[in-house]
């Protein structure tokens, strides 16, 4: 028979594991299936790609974005494809890019727009199959899509 | 029929591997803006754009609505022989537009 301390004792355990559990989810949820679509279902694996972005960005609606990948873009191995994704756009694929052996340097530059703070993530697809991918957080202090002018 | 420019460098050497950029005058509308009767005003982006550089495709992007209005890219290509870096493009409306520069190698 457990005694009253043991039982409060076991209950507030298990409040603070589903909360835990449920706030896991919640983070790893946004990129997920994106990544797949991407992917294939391929391993992603961190490193080599560069995500530039400002830390705080004032306007939303033109935010300058730079990925470079670490290749010499031999024709051996080079870089086939960059996508970028965010976690709160109402669409979350900002756009993906296409390269080749003739670009001889793996970066794109570009602006884009963010419907508020979040993590922006950039994958790379290198044509022996592999997968790189590095993120980035950005303060967005006026959003786009919530300007109506 | 859009606007745009692009810049390369007025000359490069043989092998050299130089810098490109094109802006392009679009409103890259998202789809979630209202007109002044309420009504949603569709969304408009440009979807594909392409450059080719002496007919042989360079760089493709496949844009979506985070993009920013008037988008601007930035990428490399090697120099190999002089001539032409064409650019074209469509949006969801199907518009097309294109735009060229030239490149020169010397050497």
């Amino acid at each position: 028979m457990p005694t009253r301390r043991q039982f409060v004792h076991a209950a507030g355990t298990l409040a603070a594991a589903s909360l835990l559990s449920l706030d896991v989810a919640a983070q790893s949820d946004p990129f997920a299936p994106l990544i797949a679509d991407f992917t294939g279902g391929a391993p992603i694996k961190q490193g080599r790609v560069t995500l530039d972005i400002p830390e705080l960005a004032d306007n939303g609606n033109a935010v300058p974005l730079r990925v470079s990948v670490e290749n010499d873009m031999s024709s051996a191995s080079h870089v086939q494809r960059i996508t970028i994704l965010s976690e709160k756009n109402p669409r979350p694929v900002i756009g993906t890019f296409h390269l080749t052996p003739r670009n001889g340097r793996a970066l794109i530059s570009t602006r884009i727009r963010l419907n508020g703070a979040q993590r922006l993530m950039a994958i790379a697809q290198l044509s022996d199959g592999t997968y790189w991918s590095a993120s980035a957080d950005v303060i967005v202090t006026s959003s786009a899509c919530w300007d109506e002018s | 029929m859009s606007l745009a420019r692009i810049q390369v460098p007025p000359s490069a050497k043989r092998g050299e591997v130089i810098e490109v950029r094109i802006a392009i005058q679009h409103a890259m509308e998202a789809g979630f803006r209202y007109d002044n009767n309420g009504r949603t005003i569709p969304k408009n982006v440009i979807n594909t754009l392409v450059a080719r550089y002496n007919g042989t495709e360079v760089f493709r992007a496949e844009l979506g609505s985070g993009i920013s209005a008037n988008p601007y890219l930035q990428f490399f290509m090697t120099a190999e022989a002089s001539g032409d870096i064409e650019f074209s493009w469509v949006d969801d409306a199907g518009e097309r537009g294109s735009e060229r520069a030239a490149i020169v190698v010397v050497g």
